[in-house]
């Protein structure tokens, strides 16, 4: 296992650079031109390019052409927009523990991750090399109002499931789709659950409980239980 | 000789173009013999399902024109509700994800928040998670190579999966407490350290999966009726098996050489042990079978030489007693008994994780099955569905 000293070499390692994963970002700049937008490089662990969505098909055929990254890790989306419920449905106790308090959120902001971003729904996609033992995480800004991208279909025929359940989700349209339909939702459901603004309705219905969550023993409150029923009996 | 096939057609469109074809011809043959379709619906509850997937057939007497997979019957939201929980109530959560390997789910959930946080478990329990992770691996593959045999109407070797499966399940329960939900996993560690003989009954377990895989091997391997109904059927070359993003036995069983357990850079213990990869390159549900066999019994040597060389020292790394994880991405995947499973877990350094995308193997394994399913006939619908080997929570989350 790793001693003291060995780790301090890795960082130092990572701190100057992660030739791999820059000579793949360079080729997907080279490629796509000033649909190129910004990269992000955790080294030796992971790859971020994000992409304008314009660019999205041929980013992902010419990774699969080009790169060998023929493998279709998953794709979804990512809605940035702060949670604007915050957690005024928590527990007091919660509130006491974590610190916090129901109105926390308002101020918040909205930031996006690494590689940047601009608009609240980005597409996500992971493409991953098994010869090279290495992958791509591929964003791109999609546009607030109307949420829409194009299809992978064409480029990895495994994109029909992820897509799908990324339009009922996120309610971003596929542009070209051939089967655009419910996958997990029941057919009519309204709304799209993973974007932010989506309450959860259980937690906003029965607050959550919070660490103090214990319900009386049965047995416990027997006596006195038992003295309000004979009580009301006895009246 | 079927990438030969393939390499003439849209690979995609292979069994329906050739379908087309016969139907066309038959057509010419003569037209008033035609034949009206049916749909055949199969499930919600169906042996073959594991769970409560539908799959809606269309029909041409025998042979199968289109077949559907329905989902969501056991949809839970998990993606949507680890927003609302701390990231060490989350585990409990993914542990219902693939519930007969539930300890290596949690496993790339951990990781991936422990990257976040910079912070690394000590090597004692690396080991222990490595152990677990493997032992969950032979409890559900153990499943499988009992539940393969009954789909195909041969009941006697699920009886003795179960029973060999409960051997393994003692000790998972004597270690973590669940037999199936261990909850075990801490950021920074794992809960406990083994109880006291464990080391030695474990072992003396493994030896007894190795029986069990031996079994097998004559029992259902070895037998011709079962060798009949899966050599040949449900082939999938390995360029479609990547462009679905399949992973697992199912990938390895069509041929490709790849386990992120050996691939990946990952902090549990793999790496310092001596095992194989097994591959088949048929790409049939046979194949499919025997991987997963000769993984089973590869995984009992690994879990033999985890705890002959499992070192000393603490199970738990310094943690807060809150945890609250520092703004970030990170990406972890691990090869879970079903496949590449990962979580994209996006912290924006609160108690709870912003957006956590789970990426099962169950759901694109199964993605292919619309394409796998056209054009075969109907009794090997079972075959095929029980091959591939998909946990309904794996797909539905």
């Amino acid at each position: 296992m790793s001693t003291t000293a060995a780790d301090d070499t890795v960082v130092e390692e990572a701190e100057v650079t992660d030739a791999v994963r820059e000579a793949i970002a360079k080729a997907f700049a080279d490629e796509l031109g000033d649909a190129f937008l910004d990269q992000h490089i955790t080294p030796g662990r992971d790859l971020w390019i994000r992409v304008d969505a314009t660019a999205w098909v041929q980013a992902a055929t010419f990774a699969r052409d080009k790169l060998g990254m023929t493998w279709l890790d998953y794709i979804s989306a990512i809605d940035w927009l702060p949670n604007p419920y915050g957690r005024e449905m928590d527990a007091e106790q919660d509130w006491v523990v974590h610190g916090g308090g129901p109105n926390d959120k308002d101020a918040e902001e909205m930031t996006s991750g690494v590689a940047g971003g601009h608009t609240r729904f980005q597409a996500l996609l992971r493409l991953y090399s098994i010869e090279e033992q290495i992958g791509v995480h591929i964003k791109a800004d999609l546009d607030d109002s109307a949420p829409a991208i194009d299809t992978l279909i064409p480029v990895f025929a495994g994109a029909t499931w992820h897509e799908r359940e990324m339009w009922e989700m996120f309610g971003i349209n596929i542009i070209g789709h051939p089967d655009l339909r419910v996958l997990y939702l029941p057919t009519g459901f309204e709304g799209n659950p993973l974007r932010k603004d989506y309450p959860l309705v259980s937690r906003r219905v029965k607050p959550w409980p919070g660490i103090v969550d214990v319900e009386a023993m049965p047995g416990a409150d027997d006596d006195a239980d038992g003295e309000a029923t004979d009580g009301e009996a006895n009246e | 000789m079927t990438t030969d096939i393939n390499a003439e057609f849209d690979i995609t469109n292979n069994e329906q173009l050739r379908y087309i074809a016969a139907q066309a011809a038959d057509a010419r043959v003569n037209v008033e013999l035609e034949t009206e379709g049916m749909t055949l619906n199969i499930g919600p509850q169906h042996p073959a399902t594991h769970g409560t997937l539908r799959i809606v057939a269309r029909l041409d007497g025998e042979q199968v024109i289109s077949a559907e997979p329905i989902m969501g019957y056991m949809h839970r939201g998990y993606e949507k509700l680890t927003e609302v929980r701390t990231y060490p109530q989350v585990t409990t959560l993914i542990n219902r994800i693939d519930w007969v390997g539930s300890f290596a789910n949690e496993v790339p959930f951990i990781l991936a928040a422990e990257e976040l946080m910079e912070v690394e478990a000590p090597p004692r329990a690396q080991y222990i998670r490595t152990a677990l992770f493997e032992m969950g691996r032979i409890a559900n593959i153990m499943l499988f190579l009992g539940d393969m045999a009954v789909q195909l109407g041969g009941v006697t070797a699920i009886f003795y999966a179960f029973r060999d499966r409960e051997f393994v399940l003692n000790q998972i329960e004597s270690a973590t407490g669940g037999r199936f939900h261990p909850n075990f996993n801490r950021i920074g560690g794992v809960k406990d350290d083994l109880p006291a003989g464990w080391i030695k009954e474990t072992k003396s377990s493994m030896q007894k999966v190795r029986d069990f895989c031996d079994e097998m091997e004559d029992l259902v391997v070895g037998n011709e009726i079962f060798q009949a109904r899966c050599r040949g059927v449900g082939i999938i070359p390995a360029d479609v098996a990547m462009a679905y993003g399949l992973s697992g036995a199912n990938l390895r069983g069509s041929g490709v050489d790849w386990d992120l357990r050996r691939d990946a850079d990952s902090p549990l213990a793999w790496k310092d042990l001596d095992w194989k990869v097994w591959t088949h390159p048929d790409g049939d549900s046979f194949s499919r079978y025997w991987v997963r066999l000769q993984e089973t019994r590869e995984a009992t040597y690994m879990v033999e030489q985890l705890l002959d060389g499992l070192p000393a020292g603490p199970v738990m790394a310094k943690v807060p007693r809150i945890i609250k994880v520092p703004a970030g991405e990170s990406y972890v995947q691990t090869e879970n008994p079903l496949g590449a499973m990962g979580y994209y877990v996006v912290s924006k350094g609160e108690l709870t994780p912003f957006r956590v995308k789970i990426r099962t193997a169950s759901f694109s394994n199964m993605s292919i099955s619309p394409w796998l399913l056209e054009g075969v006939l109907v009794p090997d619908i079972a075959t095929i569905l029980a091959s591939l080997y998909f946990i309904l929570g794996d797909i539905d989350r």
